[in-house]
């Protein structure tokens, strides 16, 4: 094993970039909520990118280090020490075995990852390490990390080996180092100050002329009843032109859905995977990342784009990803 | 094939619609059109997720850019190939449907509100279970809850409004009505319809490479079982 639970944090599970191929079913895909931090915090480390990584939620764990390891966080500030010193993110970390890693509250973004050289080791189930909390599978016995757990990570590749020595070297006798070089924040989906891009839903035309409007002209809050499966939001009511008789279909991550009482829904990862709400709209999957940053309490405005700049989008931040892969490796001297 | 339409599901999914109202035809089509596409992937292709009337296609945007040789954008990428397959498409082949017998324990602890639904619509305990373990079922999807099967097919005597606060939770197995729906719980999880009963078997195994019992297309008939019997399969499956 290599970690130790002190203390769990709110809602710290094991996730990775999610189960695929099961929601025929019923198997939500779930998976992080944060894709682009979770596949940076496992580059950082020389992981595959969609190595199983910790996802902390608001308040973060203790976590007890039983040998040495090569770590990075990245997501949400969770203000993170290592025997008390504060630790910095988005970088490259080897801590030293017996150094305790303690976060606090979220003070920027709502989830913060860890990442771990090899990745998590927890059972695949289902072509994914994620933790499914409803239904209780996955992750770590399919629920999340409770005091006394212990977590185990798999074999490191050679990049992850070559840059643990060359930091444990950096370190000499203190308890963990760090690179010089980092990711920068504007990486991350929070540093984003304009509105979040969505992409007009089958319904949007059924929705009154005043409520497609305030839709886009006006700000909604993230409301307290928001979680991993959606993002309850109050802000002006959206009402239909007349009423609609849907039948359930699909519904995917950064669909917002419309209730009859008008305040929209944003599912998530753990969405159900059918669902039968008019849909006003879907998040760009570019964008998703700032809504699972956001807390209860945060506004949002959103702001219309064409499914093609939204696809456009997502192969730009494809490339963003690659290259951030290869400066990383030309800069620590592996290439 | 020429009846169907093409929406966006965001901006990695297609959602391909095959009718408009909930019907067995149309259902048909549904499953036909699932299993063309899992035997048949294209590259770039994650999933497909059949609904009552529509078949979901999520695909990976990078992956069809990628591949796209004529300058499109993913989303028309896919609806060409999509076409493609419906041109090549004959609605004559009909899937064989698998029948599926599920033991079921009425009334007692395990179905708590038999009688309830009994009462609403002036039958006996005994008319319920035979009326409900008479006919035959067909399960038009799997959604909800992993392995929750949408089941058609009820008679409509046995209709019972769902109670007017929810259970918090319900036992997996439970088999309910809700409305004019019936269906069973696949996990514990809170629940308003009325539970009539309970099945020893498991319809979702997530260590299994088919995780749920059930799958759309399957028809579904219930089989009453007595106490005893549902204690012996339960123990069965904890002492093998």
């Amino acid at each position: 094993m290599s970690i130790e639970v002190v203390s769990p944090g709110l809602c710290t599970t094991v996730q990775d970039m999610g189960r695929y191929g099961y929601q025929q079913h019923g198997v939500n895909v779930g998976g992080a909520m944060d894709t682009p931090a979770v596949q940076i915090a496992n580059m950082l480390v020389g992981n595959q990118r969609d190595a199983a990584v910790l996802e902390l939620t608001i308040k973060g764990p203790t976590l007890l280090f039983q040998k040495d390891m090569l770590i990075a966080i990245c997501g949400g500030d969770f203000s993170p020490t290592i025997n008390k010193k504060l630790v910095k993110s988005n970088r490259a970390v080897w801590v030293r075995r017996g150094s305790i890693l303690q976060f606090s509250h979220a003070k920027q973004g709502c989830r913060a990852y860890l990442s771990v050289a090899g990745g998590w080791d927890v059972p695949i189930v289902m072509g994914s390490r994620s933790t499914n909390l409803r239904a209780g599978f996955g992750g770590l016995a399919g629920r999340m990390l409770q005091a006394g757990d212990r977590l185990g990570h798999n074999p490191q590749s050679p990049f992850s080996s070559y840059l643990a020595k060359q930091l444990e070297q950096k370190a000499r006798d203190h308890a963990f180092s760090y690179t010089d070089w980092f990711i920068p924040s504007s990486y991350f989906a929070h540093s984003q100050e304009r509105g979040v891009r969505v992409i007009r839903g089958d319904q949007f035309d059924d929705f009154t002329a005043e409520s497609r409007q305030s839709f886009f002209e006006q700000a909604f809050q993230v409301s307290p009843q928001s979680d991993r499966m959606g993002y309850r939001l109050t802000g002006p009511t959206l009402a239909l032109t007349s009423s609609l008789e849907l039948i359930s279909a699909a519904v995917t991550m950064g669909t917002i859905q419309v209730p009859p009482a008008g305040q929209p829904i944003i599912l998530m990862a753990d969405r159900q995977t059918i669902g039968g709400y008019p849909k006003i709209g879907y998040v760009a999957t570019v964008d998703l990342p700032i809504i699972a940053q956001l807390r209860p309490g945060e506004t949002i405005r959103f702001q219309e784009i064409s499914l093609h700049d939204a696809q456009r989008a997502l192969h730009e931040r494809e490339r963003t990803m690659n290259e951030i892969k290869l400066g990383m490796e030309l800069t620590v001297g592996w290439r | 094939m020429k009846n169907y339409e093409f929406s966006p599901l965001g901006d990695s999914g297609v959602i391909v619609k095959l009718g408009d109202v909930i019907v067995q035809r149309t259902h048909e089509i549904v499953v036909m059109f699932t299993d063309y596409l899992q035997e048949n992937p294209f590259p770039g292709m994650m999933e497909i997720v059949p609904g009552f009337t529509t078949v979901a296609v999520y695909y990976d945007p990078i992956i069809l850019a990628q591949q796209s040789l004529h300058e499109l954008m993913p989303y028309e990428s896919v609806l060409a190939i999509l076409d493609q397959m419906f041109q090549e498409l004959t609605v004559t082949r009909k899937a064989q449907p698998r029948l599926v017998e599920i033991p079921v324990c009425y009334g007692g602890s395990l179905g708590p509100d038999l009688d309830i639904v009994a009462q609403q619509n002036s039958l006996t305990r005994e008319e319920v279970i035979a009326i409900h373990s008479s006919a035959g079922y067909l399960v038009y999807m799997i959604g909800f809850a992993p392995g929750f099967p949408y089941l058609g097919g009820m008679d409509e005597r046995l209709a019972t409004p769902r109670r007017s606060s929810p259970r918090l939770s319900i036992p997996k197995g439970s088999v309910g009505i809700g409305g004019s729906q019936t269906g069973i719980y696949s996990i514990e999880t809170p629940g308003g319809w009325q539970i009539i009963g309970r099945t020893p078997l498991s319809l979702f195994q997530p260590n299994e490479s088919q995780p749920s019992l059930l799958r759309a297309g399957d028809k579904v008939c219930f089989r009453p079982i007595s106490e005893q019997e549902y204690e012996y399969e339960v123990g069965k499956k904890v002492f093998p």
